[in-house]
């Protein structure tokens, strides 16, 4: 496949590009933190981005998606990105749907698919347990009693939770924090006995969630995939996930980029406009060169998930490691050019730099893909 | 069978035929690319054999026009030779100055007796080229040299010197920026001339480096005859060509950065050795080198992004900076890991205990990638200034 879009692809960006422009931009997310919202996004543009089709750009035809791929799916969280628009499209579509299209049943995918796509039903994943996301360290137990089993544990950050309908929680059917077998997937409504949600927001103003599982009974249709084998489909999943987060980290970086090159070009000190200071100047240009390569490697990586790489692990960590580098780059020389009035609140700068490092760490940070790169390429 | 498919069973079997089995070794050093020329130097004389049946068929410049000695190929057929020729292990039969350089400003800028003059004969690798840019005070500030080419009416006298001109010694011709006017801007009065390195008045003396080898040269031009009709483009007027052309040089020197041969982390795992899990058991060496290849595998993905968008239509545009920042700092990162991995067995000078010096050569040698072609600061102000639009001081 050529490392360029097609025209359908272009069509798609320069659409999201528009839409969320006008519906969903920073002053928005700025409106929802102010105003104390619970969910932390607006119901009525995620409704409007649903009847575009966005929920299911991804999703196969066959359950109710638009069947256009992850690389479709990657330009639209993209300009997610660089409007720092506030939605379910991470949580439910490219994270859950994501997680149920490579573990459920093909009964799961048409109950739960269509819903997700026709955005009628929010699922959010419930994963970590720790401050660093450690998938295999999974610990908390999901016991065998009789034809059902018993949850019990707590999980942290979990995206939207204020908002979902139903959490993937995974737990132990076997095994010990670190083995690879053992892992199951459950899909549990939010109104489940025993299940609570502690709301909470980030740094980025978007609503997480702290789940408390207290003997939550959960019978056996409830479990995605087979029993004690969720491992391989959710490393595969979280190698999507990784791509698609990737892709939201290179739309906040160029436009962090864009706003403070532009900003170079106005702000006078010393009677020069800043841009032509060589100290400024090469460093922005480096900055350049940097986002310039983190595009190819986003877009390669996306192309490989449509294209059925086997060897996925690798480019996901690639690709999620070198935005992670990029994005922390490209957010703080944005705050440091912009000098005194980056550091106000009143200036829309200092947002990028506080949704980067959420989505840098969402599913593994820079150190996490590095190492994980070094080992997928034998070393 | 469709055509394509019959042409790829035409230049396997053709490259069966004629390819020495010599030719089909990796290269182990600089001194096995031939480079053509009235005193070719040779590792093996197969080099000329290959060079010469390759050139028959105008396939050592496979996409230049059949008229002018080129293979005339479309894109399709030039992947099909390489990957023929790859499949093999076949070297590339010539790589000149000529190819890389000359060649692409003269079919632009160059009049149809100039390109029927010099092209086949590039193709053929019967001149070899060196270029005339860099002076000792103008440097990265090219436009302010000041070598002087004087009209005599049906030719111009050169007087002035140029420095680091890369095989002046071992070349025939020189493609050269000389100043025929002086009265207006710097960037005005330049002109692009061509002419024979074997007359009187030309001497080029090698340079040594710190490398301990000797690419360059300082070369000087006392009363040196260019004839006129070898002005490429009008007199005056050259510096449009100079950058054209500086352009494919920092395309061809970026290049340095993106060809691995064997990857540094299995060199360290030979070298070092792995810890119980399989890492590398150095961890800060292992995090410097998966931070190498994973820059190596990005770096790659860009130059395979930046080649799909030019075949759909979209220039080369900034690229080339890019290419030139970031390949050459990447080719630095890499020898400085060659000997932070193979510790003071790279460090070696003569003698066979430290392979005759090779890694410390190369590494020597790759500090003057960020600055020949112009420097990676060069580069960074075309970036700030052209792409970003920032301005001047």
């Amino acid at each position: 496949m050529a490392l360029v879009l097609n025209e359908e692809q272009v069509m798609l960006r320069d659409a999201a590009a528009g839409f969320l422009a006008e519906k969903a931009t920073i002053a928005h997310l700025r409106d929802l933190r102010d105003s104390g919202d619970e969910h932390g996004f607006d119901a009525e543009v995620w409704r409007e981005m649903t009847e575009m089709g966005w929920a299911g750009i991804a999703i196969p035809e066959a359950f109710g998606g638009l069947g256009y791929g992850y690389t479709g799916l990657g330009l639209v969280l993209e300009q997610a990105g660089r409007n720092l628009s506030a939605s379910p499209l991470q949580s439910s579509v490219l994270v859950a749907a994501t997680v149920i299209g490579e573990l459920g049943s093909a009964s799961q995918k048409e109950a739960l698919l269509p819903a997700i796509a026709a955005g009628e039903t929010l699922v959010s994943l419930a994963l970590q347990e720790a401050p660093h996301h450690a998938p295999l360290h999974c610990a908390m137990s999901a016991s065998k009693a009789g034809d059902h089993f018993i949850l019990s544990g707590t999980k942290l950050l979990v995206m939207d939770a204020p908002a979902a309908d139903a959490f993937i929680v995974l737990a132990r059917t076997a095994g010990a924090p670190g083995d690879d077998d053992g892992l199951s997937a459950f899909l549990l409504p939010a109104e489940t006995e025993g299940l609570t949600v502690e709301p909470g927001k980030m740094v980025d103003s978007r609503a997480y969630g702290t789940l408390t599982l207290t003997d939550v009974k959960v019978a056996e249709d409830q479990l995605l995939g087979d029993i004690g084998q969720a491992s391989k489909g959710l490393g595969h999943a979280l190698d999507i996930i990784n791509i698609g987060l990737a892709s939201e980290l290179l739309g906040l970086s160029a436009e962090a980029f864009e706003r403070t090159a532009e900003y170079l070009k106005e702000r006078k000190q010393f009677g020069r406009v800043i841009g032509s200071f060589q100290g400024l100047a090469h460093r922005a240009a480096e900055l350049f060169a940097e986002l310039e390569l983190a595009r190819s490697i986003v877009l390669q990586a996306l192309q490989k998930i449509d294209e059925g790489e086997p060897d996925l692990a690798l480019y996901a960590s690639a690709a999620k490691a070198k935005l992670c580098e990029v994005a922390q780059r490209a957010t703080n020389e944005a705050i440091q050019m912009h000098g005194g009035i980056g550091m106000t609140d009143e200036y829309e700068i200092g947002f990028f730099i506080k949704r980067a490092r959420v989505v840098q760490h969402l599913f593994g940070d820079y150190n996490y893909h590095l190492d994980r790169f070094a080992r997928q390429s034998g070393f | 069978m469709s055509d394509l498919e019959q042409f790829r069973q035409e230049v396997s079997a053709w490259l069966e035929q004629n390819c020495p089995e010599s030719m089909r070794m990796p290269m182990s050093s600089f001194e096995d690319i031939f480079p053509g020329g009235r005193n070719p130097e040779m590792s093996d004389p197969d080099q000329k054999v290959w060079c010469d049946r390759m050139a028959e068929r105008g396939w050592t410049v496979p996409h230049w026009p059949k008229e002018y000695g080129g293979g005339g190929l479309q894109k399709a057929e030039i992947s099909i030779l390489r990957e023929e020729m790859s499949r093999i292990g076949a070297r590339p039969a010539l790589t000149s100055f000529g190819i890389s350089m000359l060649g692409p400003a003269l079919l632009e800028f160059g009049n149809e007796e100039q390109k029927r003059e010099h092209l086949p004969r590039i193709v053929r690798g019967d001149v070899r080229w060196c270029q005339g840019y860099s002076e000792p005070n103008a440097g990265s500030d090219l436009a302010s040299l000041a070598t002087a080419a004087e009209d005599k009416g049906d030719h111009y006298l050169i007087n002035g010197q140029k420095i680091w001109t890369s095989y002046a010694d071992k070349c025939d011709w020189i493609f050269c920026l000389v100043r025929t006017d002086n009265s207006g801007s710097k960037h005005e009065g330049i002109s692009f001339m061509l002419f024979d390195m074997d007359q009187p008045g030309v001497t080029a003396r090698p340079i040594k480096l710190i490398s301990g080898s000797s690419p360059f040269c300082e070369t000087f031009f006392d009363n040196a005859i260019a004839d006129k009709r070898n002005l490429v483009g009008e007199a005056g007027k050259g510096w449009t060509i100079a950058k054209y052309l500086l352009t494919h040089e920092r395309e061809m020197i970026s290049g340095f950065g993106s060809a691995p041969k064997i990857s540094v982390a299995d060199m360290a795992l030979e070298a070092i050795g792995a810890d119980a899990s399989g890492c590398l058991a150095n961890s800060v060496l292992r995090q410097n080198i998966a931070q190498y290849q994973l820059d190596t595998m990005v770096f790659g993905a860009t130059m395979a992004r930046v080649g799909d968008e030019a075949k759909a239509g979209g220039g080369l545009g900034p690229a080339s900076s890019i290419f030139k920042y970031y390949g050459t700092e990447l080719n630095k990162r890499r020898n400085e890991l060659n000997l932070a991995v193979l510790g003071e067995s790279a460090l070696g000078w003569e003698g066979e205990a430290y392979s005759e010096g090779r890694v410390s050569r190369d590494w020597l040698r790759s500090k003057g990638n960020s600055i020949e072609g112009g420097t990676s600061e060069v580069q960074l102000n075309i970036i700030a200034k052209r792409v970003l639009g920032l301005p001047d001081a």
